[in-house]
Order: C-alpha cells, then sequence, then structure tokens
C-alpha cells in the first residue's frame, strides 16, 4: 500500500523537487513560502544536494541559474516583494537557457501587501514581469498533492526546454496541509536535460541544426567551451550586434514553447458535457468552486469548470472550444481580473464573460461564487 | 456523511496552529479525508490566532471553515470574534477564564479550566494545546486515544514526549472525570 503522508502544500513542493532530482536551492526565507526553504535546508543535506541561504532575492536567483548552469537542477522559491526582485534573472535565464524552477507563492500585494494572505495578484506578472519579448512556462497547483507532482513536472519541463518554469502556488495550497499519496521511485516520469555524449568534440553549444529548436549543451565547465551572457549570442555563446541573429535567438526562444504547446499545457475539465455555465479558475481558487459547483449541481444547474493547470502559455484552443459550447463562463481568481483578460481576448463574443475576484486578502467563499453564478 | 468542521482560536502562542495540525494527522490514522489551514498576523506571539481542520468521510473542497461544528476559544478576543453566529448544533468550547455573558446560551456549550490544567496540573503551560487536544477528542469521539497520540508524538519537541502525553491524559480527564 502507498504511503499516505500530512503534508503541508510548502512541504510537498519541496518532497516534489526533490523527487525530480533537484539537489540545489538557493534563497532568501519570506512569507509564505519560508516553509520551501526551511524544508531544502533540512532535506538537501540529506540528500546530498546543497542549501544556501543569500543575501537577498536578487542574488539566490543568481546562485540557482548558475548551479543549473554547471548542471545542477535548481530551484529558488519566494512570495510578494521576493517575485518582483527575481524578475532580473529570470529574464537571464530565459536568454541563455538554463533550466531552474522559481516557485511564487503568491500573497497579497502590492508591496508588501499583506504577508500573510492569500492572492493571485502575480498571474501577469509571471507572464511579463521580466523585460523583453520571451515565452514563460507557468503552472499552479490546486492540492497539496499537486504541489509535490506538479513541481516534480516544472523540473521536466525546465529541462526539457531549457527553460526556466514558474511555479505559481499561493498562500491558499502553500499553507494548506493535506494527505499526500507519495508516488514511489519510478512512478512519475523524470526528464533530464539533453547533453553532447563528447563535450570536447560537440559543435558550438547553442547551435540548433536541422530546425530543433532546444540546444543540446553539455554542462558548464565540462569541456565543452561556451560563453553565458543576457546579451544577444553567437551560437558559441559570445555577445553579437547581429539584428538577424537577435531575430532568430528570441524568435526560437518563442517557438520552441509555442510548437510545443499541447506537451506543455495540461487542464482539468469537469462537469462540462452538459454544462451552460463554466467557471474558469486555477490554483488554491479551484478549492471554492469544487465546492460551489457540488451545491449548483445539487440544485441542477448546469455548471462545470475549466481549470488550466499549466497557466502560460495559457491553453487558448480549449477554451476557445468550449466558450463555443455554454452560454456564460465566470471567471474565479483571487486578484482583480488578471487571467479575465486572457480568457475575454480568447472568448471574443462566442459567449457572455463574467467575473468573481477579491483582493482584500480573504478567500472567495463557495457561497459568494454560487450567488455570482446565480446573478443573471 | 460525517463533516467535522473545527476552529481552535485564541493567542499566538498557544499552540493552536500545532493543535490543528495534530487532529489532522490523527484523523488521517483513521483513514479520514483532512485539511488543514491558519490565519494570524505578521507578529510572531501575542496577536490573535485561529487554527482550522476539515475531518470528512468524503473528498474535500474548499478547505477553509465556512460552517464550524465546533469552535474552542482560550482567550476573551477570540472568544468574542469567533463564538457567536454559529449554527445551533455548533459545540463550543471555552476556557474558564473567558467571561461569557449571562445571555450567551448554546445548546451545547462547555467551560473547562483548560489553562489552569496546563499551568498547574502539567506545570507547562507551552502545553496548552495538547491539554485542549485530549479535551476536544473526549467531546468529539475524532479519534482513537491511541492515534491521538501517535500523533502528538510526531508534532512535539524531541524530549517532551513525557509531559506532553501528561497533558493529553490530563485534558482528556477534564471530561471523565
Amino acid at each position: 500500500m502507498k504511503q499516505v503522508k500530512l503534508m503541508q502544500g510548502n512541504e510537498a513542493c519541496v518532497e516534489g523537487a526533490l523527487y525530480a532530482g533537484c539537489r540545489f536551492y538557493a534563497g532568501y526565507p519570506i512569507t509564505p513560502s519560508t516553509e520551501i526553504a526551511e524544508g531544502c535546508a533540512v532535506r538537501m543535506p540529506q540528500v546530498g544536494g546543497r542549501f544556501i541561504q543569500m543575501e537577498d532575492e536578487i542574488a539566490s536567483c543568481a546562485a540557482a541559474i548558475g548551479a543549473s548552469a554547471a548542471g545542477t537542477k535548481s530551484m529558488t522559491a519566494t512570495s510578494g516583494p521576493g517575485f518582483s526582485l527575481k524578475q532580473e534573472n529570470l529574464g537571464y535565464a530565459c536568454l541563455t537557457e538554463v533550466p531552474f524552477v522559481l516557485v511564487d507563492v503568491q500573497r497579497a500585494g502590492p508591496s508588501t501587501g499583506l504577508p500573510t494572505s492569500p492572492s493571485q495578484g502575480d498571474m501577469m506578472q509571471a507572464k511579463w514581469g521580466t523585460h523583453g519579448d520571451h515565452p514563460i512556462i507557468a503552472i499552479a497547483p490546486s492540492t497539496v498533492e499537486e504541489c509535490y507532482k506538479l513541481c516534480v513536472r516544472c523540473f521536466n519541463l525546465s529541462e526539457k526546454y531549457r527553460t526556466p518554469v514558474l511555479f505559481m502556488m499561493d498562500e491558499i495550497v502553500g499553507h494548506l496541509r493535506e494527505s499526500v499519496e507519495l508516488p514511489e521511485d519510478g512512478e512519475l516520469e523524470v526528464i533530464d536535460r539533453a547533453a553532447p555524449a563528447d563535450p570536447k568534440n560537440a559543435g558550438p553549444a547553442y547551435a540548433c541544426p536541422n530546425g530543433e529548436l532546444v540546444p543540446v549543451m553539455a554542462p558548464f565547465g565540462q569541456g565543452q567551451r561556451y560563453n553565458i551572457t543576457g546579451l544577444i549570442h553567437t551560437d558559441d555563446g559570445f555577445p553579437t550586434n547581429s539584428n538577424d541573429i537577435a531575430d532568430s535567438q528570441v524568435r526560437r526562444l518563442i517557438r520552441k514553447i509555442e510548437e510545443n504547446r499541447d506537451d506543455i499545457i495540461t487542464y482539468e475539465e469537469k462537469d462540462l458535457e452538459d454544462a451552460d455555465t463554466c467557471i474558469v479558475c486555477y490554483g488554491g481558487t479551484a478549492r471554492s468552486v469544487y465546492s460551489a459547483v457540488e451545491t449548483l449541481r445539487a440544485e441542477g444547474k448546469k455548471v462545470g469548470i475549466f481549470r488550466p493547470i499549466t497557466v502560460w502559455p495559457f491553453p487558448e484552443k480549449e477554451l476557445e472550444a468550449i466558450s463555443g459550447k455554454v452560454k456564460r463562463i465566470v471567471v474565479a481568481e483571487h486578484n482583480d481580473g488578471q487571467i479575465l483578460l486572457e480568457v475575454q481576448r480568447v472568448v471574443k463574443d462566442n459567449c457572455k464573460v463574467d467575473f468573481i475576484g477579491k483582493i482584500n486578502g480573504t478567500v472567495i467563499t463557495p457561497d459568494e461564487i454560487v450567488a455570482k453564478v446565480k446573478e443573471a | 456523511m460525517s463533516k467535522m468542521e473545527i476552529r481552535l482560536a485564541g493567542t499566538g502562542g498557544q499552540g493552536l496552529i500545532t493543535g490543528t495540525i495534530i487532529l489532522a494527522e490523527a484523523g488521517i490514522f483513521e483513514n479520514k479525508f483532512v485539511a488543514q489551514s491558519q490565519s494570524y498576523g505578521p507578529e510572531a506571539r501575542g496577536g490573535m490566532c485561529k487554527g482550522e481542520v476539515i475531518i470528512s468521510d468524503e473528498k474535500i473542497g474548499f478547505t477553509k471553515v465556512t460552517k464550524p461544528t465546533f469552535v474552542m476559544a482560550l482567550s476573551q478576543l477570540s472568544f468574542e470574534k469567533y463564538c457567536y453566529g454559529l449554527s445551533d448544533e455548533c459545540f463550543v468550547l471555552v476556557d474558564e477564564t473567558i467571561e461569557v455573558p449571562a445571555d450567551y446560551q448554546r445548546k451545547n456549550f462547555l467551560k473547562l479550566p483548560i489553562l489552569a490544567t496546563a499551568r498547574e496540573k502539567v506545570g507547562k503551560m507551552q502545553t496548552v494545546n495538547i491539554v485542549s487536544i485530549g479535551a476536544i477528542n473526549e467531546i468529539l469521539k475524532l479519534s482513537s486515544f491511541e492515534n491521538v497520540k501517535k500523533a502528538v508524538l510526531l508534532h512535539i519537541p524531541k524530549g517532551t514526549e513525557e509531559l506532553n502525553l501528561k497533558a493529553l491524559e490530563e485534558g482528556a480527564k477534564l471530561l471523565t472525570k
């Protein structure tokens, strides 16, 4: 029989990271993500990994990227204002194509806001917080078990596409404790980044021949000579001002995510078969929605749920298909309407789009969602 | 279906969040679905604090307590904030030091010397949460005494086992004597 354990979301995230093979954590503790740093401080040394508390969030993000460039799967976690500080180096990892997982346990902002209260106010920052055109992968868990399993998936996507992945938790799931069925060794897929068999005789590190989208490069310092820079670079990693290279390089970064949407995007559809109303939600908000839909269904209301698990890239075609079948979509999120914008962009005039959001630091209750759905 | 929504409220430092974690752990030993959460302020201790746990036979959607079936208050402020507007069936447990207005009438209401038991009988104020767990489990019959014991031992500092098990027993005795 599988082992069932009472775990906190933050704790499950740490265990998921270890399962995925993460062996380096650098961070600067901040509520409500602190238990991830605390957990890594205890667990990393037990499995031969390293934990380091840096002087701030900027440095800890840089340390995680550095460790990963050298070949060790790495993670950093933060909340609130810490996520703003991580943005600079997030872009650096996008362009240098260094995989790592950045966890944001969202809390109410702006600024230091309400440190112990839930929010999903960083969703657009996740997409555009670091400057310049770049793609991003962001995943949002709704249960403690998902904090574990989806953290493994974050690492897998990061390794496969050599790109940073954002694990967009929130205070609701981060500080929630519930039971987790621990996966056994080998049960979940674990992907390691591809590397050349003979680094010394491998070609330029960033070269992507034959229309490939992800470079196959050796960990830094293991025989293949290349440079790492946040400037637009040639195939061996040295800076260039070539407009052609700038164009092809950034377009390739975007294409490596865009052209693999079907592999990257996962979502949950529930009770949609006969639904005339669909509630769109993600992360901790889904817990309120599950209970609300149970109540509404018991009253005979035909309501279903669409929950993007991968929030970025946004599951456009999946939602578009739903919007052609239902009369109304209600977006529920703990912000003033961020993913709402994405839903409106995708749905256009296919059906009515309504919104329920909260920014006062409290959780949207099932009753509030029920009332919203019942509004004509 | 049985679903219990439990809220423990008091002052930061009383260990009530740990208390709800222990109840959740004991619930898992009884093969129940559990969801435990908390709210507290940025201060380390002294602020108002509440821990919540839902223990259910079925999978849990919304994870916060909305219709409490049991509330315990260990401070005057938390009594005033959390012990009103409850359903008729909800069980309210308060410490004997709480000033309860004469017109506060409930079907299921109990005043117990929880703080005094921790301070005097167990001899350590920090065990107030474990004394509470002992009493609560006797009232609600959430879990076997053995499973509660096991859960307590998982969530206390090493070297305090004897003290905390005594606290658990003294808490239970408040109901059985």
